[in-house]
């Protein structure tokens, strides 16, 4: 099932949903059509749709937003925190080429704060989609919950066949002594293939989605701390207030020591095709496995396939 | 009408009791009192009784810092026990310098300016939507039409034909500093909401028959956002702060609020020494 397949569905089911968009229609083209009145299009007006969403939220709707990822959260972010957050109203935030998702559009479009600017603002949820089907099976919940949430799209396409989705709880792909690598979104792509490749290396190799970035699974996190002598934060992120803060909050909370190997974003990225994007910056399966090793192998990258669609 | 000047006798004297022990937002509160003592008396559908219910009216003040205006009427008209009004910024009580929710009859929280015509346009979607006929209005301040987000929200509304939408401008001719004139010009101000697709009517504020006249005409055009812009005066009722750039936030002496109590009922002015604090 496609993320527009889903929507339609639970739109159609329940009166109270209204689908909102600042004039990103990408997920969304099939709607206007059939839903009508509740579909609402605001124009590229991010912060006057937030607005509105509170607006319908007190009347009882439930709004779906539609906007790319740095403008729903950055130029509304004040209408996110003070409309959404202080309210707690059940505001859905579902964002748009997030993180290197964003590719060939340069650093006006990378959201790449994203995530610690929507988790630092209390009763806003946030979470990230491994690929379609983790996105497909995560929204239900978060859609059901009386919470704002905000939600990092992602519909590529993966072989892997994902487990029930909980809010709050992280999926545990794999455990391992020597090194786990915890990540989220686009990311798991190639988390998958660096797995595989220090597998390849003889090493005892963990790996988790962590899809419910807040609530986290702290148990989770913690667990890995204790069972592996390496944990790897990885995101496409800034390391500043993304999994590898909630990993270090995490372990402060809790006392515990462990060896974090961050592995995000200082700076902007360069701005390419996907591929290319993740060859530059260091964000392959190989690359990864292999600065994780310290040293190069003989392993093969498979080919990463370019988005289907940019804005 | 006479009734309505007895009722906002009543608020200005209100406001003006809560403009000491921390001090308000006076003048901007004394500009919005009559034309929310018209509202809430005379054109909206809204009372204690009545809150839970998705077919009565909304008013949303966008220019929060003149709640004071607002909590003086809902004393008026039973939404608010009057006694509550001494517990003005206290821990024990909810009423602070701005808006919210958690004193019944406030639609959302505002402080934060440029947020409640979204916010309201939201509602009136929703009521386009379900086809119902309560109205909507939001109070926005002049100063406050410097935010972006206030224009974006006319031209959404213009866009949705959202003719059940009322924003009323208190124009009292001043921001937090300075005569809005003198810092970002708003005039022509009715040629602007016109040009943005609004049908527009402005008027006298202070005056219950023009407010009368000017609401009794709603919906102002079929398919349009309606828009009125009261005419006002800041600290309206006191001679000797009223209109002036210099009295926005006041905390007075309590001989100071004693003597403007004398002053609103047509004594004379008074000898004010308290200065007015800069607090953005």
């Amino acid at each position: 099932m496609s993320y527009e397949e889903l929507l339609t569905k639970t739109a159609l089911a329940d009166e109270r949903f209204v689908v909102m968009t600042a004039e990103n229609r990408a997920l969304v083209r099939n709607l206007p059509g059939i839903l009508g009145k509740r579909f609402i299009d605001t124009g590229i007006t991010e912060q006057t749709m937030v607005g509105a969403a509170a607006g319908l939220a007190l009347r009882g709707r439930i709004p779906v937003l539609h906007a790319l990822a740095s403008f729903l959260t950055m130029r509304a972010f004040e209408f996110v925190r003070t409309d959404a957050g202080i309210p707690n109203l059940p505001i859905k935030l579902s964002s748009f080429i997030p993180g290197f998702l964003s590719d060939g559009n340069g650093p006006t479009h990378q959201a790449i704060e994203d995530v610690s600017i929507m988790r630092g603002i209390p009763n806003v949820t946030v979470f990230a989609a491994a690929d379609e089907q983790d996105l497909v099976g995560m929204l239900p919940a978060i859609w059901a919950s009386p919470n704002p949430a905000y939600v990092r799209i992602n519909t590529r396409k993966t072989e892997y066949n994902h487990t029930p989705f909980e809010i709050g709880k992280a999926e545990v792909i794999a455990e391992g002594t020597d090194v786990t690598i915890l990540t989220y979104g686009l990311l798991f792509e190639q988390a998958l293939i660096a797995m595989q490749i220090l597998k390849d290396q003889g090493l005892s190799v963990g790996l988790v989605n962590m899809r419910s970035l807040k609530p986290v699974d702290e148990q989770a996190i913690l667990k890995v701390a204790k069972a592996s002598k390496l944990v790897v934060t990885l995101e496409d992120h800034f390391n500043t207030g993304g999994l590898y803060t909630i990993v270090a909050e995490t372990l402060l909370k809790h006392q515990t020591m462990a060896k974090v190997m961050p592995y995000g974003l200082d700076k902007w990225f360069k701005p390419a095709l996907l591929p290319e994007v993740l060859a530059y910056e260091g964000f392959t399966g190989k690359q990864i496995a292999e600065k994780i090793l310290g040293y190069t192998t003989n392993a093969i990258q498979p080919e990463i396939a370019t988005p289907e669609f940019a804005e | 009408m006479n009734d309505l000047k007895d009722i906002a006798f009543k608020v200005r004297q209100h406001i003006i009791r809560m403009s000491t022990d921390g001090g308000c937002f006076v003048g901007a509160s004394l500009s919005a009192a009559d034309l929310i003592v018209y509202l809430y008396t005379k054109f909206l559908n809204i009372n204690k009784d009545n809150l839970d219910d998705p077919n009565r009216d909304y008013l949303f003040l966008s220019k929060g810092h003149d709640v004071p205006a607002l909590y003086g009427t809902f004393a008026e008209i039973c939404l608010l026990e009057p006694e509550r009004l001494k517990n003005h910024l206290s821990v024990n009580d909810h009423i602070y310098w701005h808006p919210n929710t958690k004193i019944p009859g406030i639609e959302f929280h505002s402080g934060s300016l440029g947020h409640l015509p979204s916010v309201a346009l939201g509602v009136a979607l929703d009521i386009k939507m379900r086809g119902g006929n309560n109205r909507v209005i939001c109070i926005i301040g002049d100063g406050e039409l410097n935010e972006g987000s206030c224009w974006e929200a006319v031209l959404v509304a213009n866009a949705h034909k959202l003719d059940n939408l009322i924003f009323v401008i208190d124009r009292n001719q001043f921001q937090a500093n300075m005569a809005t004139e003198d810092l970002i010009p708003l005039e022509p101000l009715h040629d602007k909401f016109t040009a943005f697709g609004a049908a527009v009517k402005r008027i006298d504020g202070h005056s219950f028959e023009a407010l009368d006249e000017a609401f009794s005409a709603y919906p102002f055009q079929q398919g349009k956002l309606n828009v009125v812009i009261a005419d006002t005066v800041r600290g309206k009722g006191l001679p000797s702060i009223q209109a002036r750039a210099d009295r926005w936030f006041c905390n007075f002496t309590h001989d100071e609020v004693e003597s403007l109590l004398k002053e609103l009922g047509g004594e004379e002015t008074t000898e004010l020494t308290s200065e007015t604090l800069v607090v953005r």
